[in-house]
């Protein structure tokens, strides 16, 4: 009994040995022993390999096959046009307004569109996949394929839930241990250059192992346009790990709200070593002291950049939803930067109605990896004669543009909240001025 | 590996549906996958708030009415069948099936598309179009925007042209007359991909 024990705790000794050795010194130091590059090699290889060789169409040159069909073709014209074509068989009547039978054929028919598709809901669930990677989750209309796939499937499932999940769960439980323990260590120091500079250090590190902790595999492009001091920094929103992804390369200022339990002790642990902006539940909900306190944290140039969300909500790395303005309002250049994810390895995005945070990491600690490009865009500034909204909207075009991701009007809050009556007030007002014309003397 | 969608809907369950509705096997397992998604309570029928959830739905002036149109009399909930049967009314005729008198008439056939746009004026289910009725529907559809006198003179004006037999009302025959230069076979058709 006690050798099995002690047989035990050597066991661990060794493995703990081996994290430390392996991936937490080169992620400390910042450099690569180049173990996960040739895991993702593998990876890689092996699904090409397995599931290219089932599809029928040849795989497009970017690797692995990942765009997806949509169920149906809609009809682009625009209200006007499609009323004209359906009246085009009746003579204008010379009185009395212009309005057919066939007029609810246009509403009727974009209804049921909208019933078989829709460009909103499909945003807050994950991506459908045009190949299979070979995990459970993804696993919705795929056909059994061959025995051999599925040995290999469960194969894939040993390695992800027995190897590579508890080596993720511990690297993970290390970087927050060392994140708290080290900032709070950092704090005790008087303000100096040497305080800012091992702040940043502790931060990345702990990123650093995070990411480790995810086998994210990230590519940083355009550089030279990394989000300066005294700026805002605007992305888009797919999961609370888009902070470890931008984080790994640089050091941010947080804007939240404060929190209680991990989160909470998270928080307090940051703020010491370099102030962050935390709010308190009550605060946020007054704007004129929250755009304050960021024009405040702007204006101090020794202050890092703010990262903020402007879509409020995480949106499945299909789309980019409406920014929200309060963080256009404030005057400060912005640095956009688009983050989008690799959906053939792992599905990044926390759909929060259907996972809590606990079981969208764990899932997440069990794909194959974390594969994504960020790209650092060049900043902007609000014009002359520009409103905070089109702002915004300039801003999200670009990230969109750049991200390959579609460019949505619609607000992210639309995934718990119903959406306003004004869109439906603008149809039918401009259906009526299809019907009565344009002049208001005939009333 | 069975994939998860189709495992739940039997392979018998998926020919009855195509031979009644005309979709082939894989637009009935992504219109499946899409039934699914819309389906938060998880329990197989969609309800009037499911269909609200989507909001291009939601902002259509005539969206309730559509939503209704799943709805057998006075029920609330909707299952997979319901659903398709109300979908295979928007599918494209095909050309070999203008010429196929075997199966009793198909779902989307002119007809049928007609009797769906039909029952979205006929909420009462009296096969006739009444003067209250055409003038629910057009104050769906404009909104504020139109004053009821104005509204009331345009329904009677669609009314007169379209009632040949004096009841001051238009049936479906009469209502089929109307829109016979109507292409409707393409304007109530969706176009599916697949």
């Amino acid at each position: 009994m006690e050798d099995f024990w002690s047989l035990a705790l050597w066991a661990l000794e060794i493995w703990l040995y081996l994290i430390v050795g392996l991936i937490m010194v080169p992620a400390m130091f910042g450099f690569s022993l180049g173990i996960s590059e040739t895991y993702m090699t593998i990876l890689v290889k092996t699904l090409e390999v397995l599931l290219c060789s089932f599809c029928a169409p040849p795989p497009p040159s970017q690797g692995l096959c990942v765009c997806v069909l949509g169920l149906i073709q809609r009809e682009d014209g625009s209200m006007e046009e499609e009323l004209e074509e359906l009246r085009r068989s009746r003579p204008k009547p010379p009185v009395g307004g212009d309005f057919t039978l066939s007029d609810s054929f246009y509403f009727t028919r974009r209804g049921i569109e909208s019933i078989v598709e829709d460009e909103v809901t499909q945003r807050f669930s994950s991506e459908e996949l045009v190949l299979w990677n070979l995990l459970t989750r993804t696993n919705n209309d795929f056909q059994f394929i061959s025995v051999r796939l599925t040995l290999v499937y469960s194969l894939g499932i040993v390695i992800r839930y027995f190897i590579l999940a508890p080596l993720r769960i511990t690297l993970a439980c290390i970087g927050l241990t060392w994140l708290v323990i080290g900032t709070s260590a950092v704090g005790f120091l008087p303000n100096s250059r040497m305080k800012f500079w091992l702040s940043e250090w502790v931060h990345v590190m702990c990123y650093r192992i995070c990411a480790r902790g995810l086998s994210a595999t990230i590519r940083y492009h355009n550089r030279e346009n990394k989000p300066q001091k005294g700026g805002i920094c605007v992305a888009n929103h797919t999961s609370p790990i888009d902070i470890v992804i931008l984080c790994n390369d640089g050091c941010y200022a947080m804007v939240g709200q404060v929190h209680g339990g991990l989160m909470g002790v998270l928080q307090r642990a940051m703020v010491r070593s370099c102030p962050h902006v935390w709010f308190e539940r009550a605060e946020m909900k007054d704007r004129h002291l929250v755009t304050k306190r960021l024009k405040d944290h702007v204006n101090d140039k020794t202050k890092l950049p703010i990262l903020i969300f402007p879509e409020g909500t995480c949106v499945n790395n299909t789309s980019v939803m409406m920014f929200k303005k309060g963080s256009f309002e404030i005057g400060a250049t912005i640095y956009p930067v688009a983050i989008k994810y690799d959906p053939q390895f792992g599905d990044a995005f926390w759909n929060s109605s259907k996972y809590s945070m606990v079981s969208y990491l764990l899932r997440m600690m069990t794909s194959w990896a974390l594969v994504c490009n960020v790209w650092y865009l060049p900043a902007m500034h609000q014009q002359e004669g520009e409103d905070a909204v089109q702002f915004a909207n300039r801003v999200k075009s670009v990230i969109a543009h750049q991200g390959g991701l579609v460019d949505l009007q619609w607000d992210g809050g639309l995934k718990r909240a119903k959406v306003k009556e004004s869109f439906k007030e603008e149809q039918q007002k401009q259906y009526s001025s299809m019907v009565v014309g344009d002049d208001s003397s005939s009333d | 590996m069975g994939s998860k969608a189709s495992t739940l809907l039997r392979e018998e369950e998926i020919e009855e549906i195509k031979k009644e509705t005309g979709f082939s096997h894989s637009q009935i397992t992504r219109l499946y996958s899409r039934f699914t998604s819309l389906d938060k309570g998880e329990n197989g029928t969609l309800s009037r708030e499911d269909f609200q959830r989507i909001p291009e739905l939601a902002i259509n002036p005539l969206g309730d009415r559509i939503i209704n149109a799943f709805f057998p009399e006075g029920e609330d909930q909707v299952n997979f069948r319901g659903f398709m049967r109300i979908l295979a009314h928007f599918r494209p005729i095909e050309d070999n099936e203008k010429k196929s008198v075997a199966v009793s008439e198909p779902l989307n056939s002119r007809t049928n598309k007609l009797l769906f746009a039909f029952r979205l004026y006929d909420l009462d289910r009296d096969d006739k179009i009444s003067r209250e009725e055409l003038l629910q529907v057009l104050r769906m559809m404009v909104g504020v925007n139109i004053s009821d006198d104005q509204l009331g003179s345009i329904a009677d004006r669609t009314i007169q042209e379209a009632d040949t037999n004096g009841d001051n009302s238009i049936s479906f025959n009469e209502f089929i007359k109307v829109l016979e230069k109507v292409d409707v076979e393409q304007k109530m058709s969706i176009r599916f991909l697949h």
